[in-house]
């Protein structure tokens, strides 16, 4: 009787995701009357701001990463190492952008760094792109923070920082060398996160004017019907295509594959 | 002067004085243990040493050299955990051309270098393996070769063998000593195993409550306790009191026995009670021609030990512990048994008060 009922949870939970999915996919193929076809993302491949919009996403994401990663592995470890006390207040700051809305950040940006501001970052196309990647930065920050801080409860922080100093190593020989490759499975969970979150983002984008993904996927859903769902699969098909590098990872990284 | 000199170490937390007034003089090469009880300040004076602690004051010098303030990766020094410590991404051979890498050594050297250090360690074969696929034993092999490849002036072992199962523990601290005699390495180790301190130790600083109670050869410290609680950290400990009849000749009662210390004076005043110790392995089961003190026993348990047998007797209203080596002939008294114990003078250790 148990197993008919877990059984029948399964199966509702199934249809409750694949549903959808299936439902959005039958649609995008509908674009030819009568007929499936790859219309839909023939026609969104075809288009010129797809790939304009989609690199430039791209660009910002791999920018987001990089300070993203510089930011905050150095941070949590530091955390974990000498400052444990603080752990509350810091984790306190990195949930606050799930609390703030991103129309108030960027509303914030514009207000501090406009062209009449000390720091006129939106008056060139280059600042307003730095503007936006650390506004990205800071709404993958609670992902980030918490995928890398998950990834460092798994190691012996402090003896093998010691283990590696009482060998001659520096700070960032440390960093680099130990602990970055032992936490690798977690940026890159913490990366993979950041890059759907910059690649679907449209608040920032579209208040800063700039060309990014999200704001096209807007644009798209409002004007055509059959685009939109073909977009939506293929962002679906990058994000199960980083689940699985992320899986591949994990299984040719040796050390990685013991700790599970 | 000494090769590692510890002068007045003094460690604050807060408000708690973890290590005292410490001082240490540890000559090239030798082996020196710090044993003591949990929370007695032995490891916080060895990361003083290594550098993860600053002394609130006091000096450390390494080869005439002040290191007080010098960071960890700038002493020279290796160094083993009890958690072993090796990096999880790194194969057995990266591991132990860490330090070397650290120190820039050409690839052709360190990899010879590595190449002697998973020879003198006995692993020449498992230089591709990850430490998680190592066994306790090996991983702590594996440091120990990390440890000595960048050729440290001062090697620091902070309980290493504490994880590994008894008979590991046993062979490895064999080895440690081993190699450390071959490598004629300065070694500083921590422990809280009397037998493991007495087993591989030229000297041994027996520390409590943040100081060094006494420090000295494992055979000195077990058999001149300065202290009552170096005699009852070292070894086994049957503790007596005793009435001083004479000081002056040395002469106390105990159980109505007169006994005459082979110490001759002591420093009480006649009619005082004085506290003494006996080391199981003094005290024999019956009348021995070499003892001349013998005192009236109630059998109360036998444990049977393998070579040796332990037997515990109440005498006097105390309960003592007396060894026998196990013989087939002589089987053991049955409990509750009436028998006599006796010892020599000599083995009597008088405690300070």
């Amino acid at each position: 009787m148990t197993r008919f009922f877990a059984w029948t949870a399964f199966l509702l939970g199934v249809l409750f995701f694949v549903l959808p999915l299936v439902g959005m996919t039958e649609f995008s193929l509908k674009m030819r009357r009568g007929e499936y076809s790859f219309d839909a993302y023939r026609r969104v491949f075809e288009d010129q701001r797809f790939w304009d919009t989609f690199s430039y996403s791209l660009i910002l994401a791999g920018a987001t990463i990089v300070f993203g990663v510089l930011l905050v592995v150095p941070t949590a470890y530091w955390v974990r190492l000498k400052l444990p006390q603080a752990r509350p207040v810091i984790e306190f700051i990195t949930l606050l952008p799930l609390v703030i809305p991103a129309i108030v950040i960027v509303f914030g940006y514009i207000r501090l760094y406009n062209t009449s501001s000390v720091l006129p970052l939106t008056g060139s196309a280059l600042g307003t792109d730095f503007l936006l990647t650390m506004g990205y930065a800071t709404l993958a920050l609670p992902y980030m923070y918490r995928a890398v801080d998950t990834g460092l409860r798994t190691i012996d922080v402090a003896t093998l920082t010691e283990a590696a100093q009482s060998l001659g190593a520096g700070w960032i020989t440390i960093l680099a060398r130990i602990i970055l490759p032992n936490v690798l499975v977690a940026v890159l969970s913490g990366a993979f996160l950041t890059l759907a979150i910059v690649i679907g983002e449209f608040t920032m984008a579209a208040l800063l004017n700039r060309p990014a993904f999200g704001p096209f996927m807007q644009l798209l859903g409002a004007n055509r019907a059959y685009e939109p769902p073909a977009l939506a699969v293929i962002a679906f098909a990058i994000t199960w295509g980083c689940m699985g590098l992320i899986q591949l990872v994990t299984r040719f990284s040796k050390h990685e594959r013991a700790k599970v | 002067m000494a090769f590692l000199d510890l002068t007045n170490l003094e460690k604050v937390f807060g408000t708690n004085r973890v290590v005292k007034d410490f001082s240490l003089g540890v000559d090239k090469g030798e082996f020196v243990s710090l044993l003591g009880p949990s929370g007695c300040g032995k490891t916080t004076v060895l990361r003083m040493v290594a550098g993860f602690e600053t002394p609130t004051s006091g000096s450390i010098r390494i080869d005439g050299q002040d290191v007080t303030d010098q960071r960890t990766n700038q002493r020279a020094i290796g160094m083993m955990f009890q958690a072993y410590a090796l990096f999880p991404n790194m194969t057995v051979a990266d591991n132990v051309a860490f330090g070397l890498k650290v120190k820039g050594v050409p690839r052709a050297e360190r990899e010879a270098r590595v190449i002697e250090m998973l020879q003198l360690i006995g692993l020449p074969d498992l230089a591709s393996r990850f430490p998680f696929q190592l066994s306790g034993g090996q991983q702590q092999r594996v440091a120990l070769a990390r440890a000595l490849a960048p050729q440290p002036r001062v090697l620091l072992l902070d309980e290493p063998l504490s994880a590994l199962d008894a008979k590991v523990r046993v062979s490895l601290r064999n080895e440690i000593r081993e190699i450390q005699r071959e490598l004629g390495i300065t070694t500083i180790f921590v422990t809280h195993d009397q037998e493991e301190a007495m087993s591989i130790s030229d000297r041994i600083v027996v520390m409590n409550g943040g100081i060094a109670e006494q420090a000295g050869a494992p055979f000195e410290i077990y058999n001149n306790p300065r202290t009552r609680f170096v005699a009852g950290f070292v070894g086994t400990l049957n503790m007596f009191t005793a009435m001083v009849e004479d000081a002056e000749r040395g002469l106390i009662t105990v159980a109505g026995q007169r006994i005459a210390l082979a110490t001759g004076a002591i420093e009480a005043r006649n009619g005082e009670t004085v506290n003494l110790a006996l080391r199981p392995e003094a005290i024999r089961l019956g009348r021995a021609v070499s003892c001349e003190v013998v005192l009236p026993a109630t059998i109360e348990a036998v444990h049977f030990l393998g070579s040796v047998i332990r037997v515990r007797a109440r005498v006097a209203g105390t309960v003592v512990a007396l060894d026998t080596f196990n013989r087939p002939d002589q089987p053991p008294p049955p409990l509750g048994s009436t028998a006599e114990i006796s010892f020599a003078a000599s083995d009597v250790i008088l405690l300070p008060a």
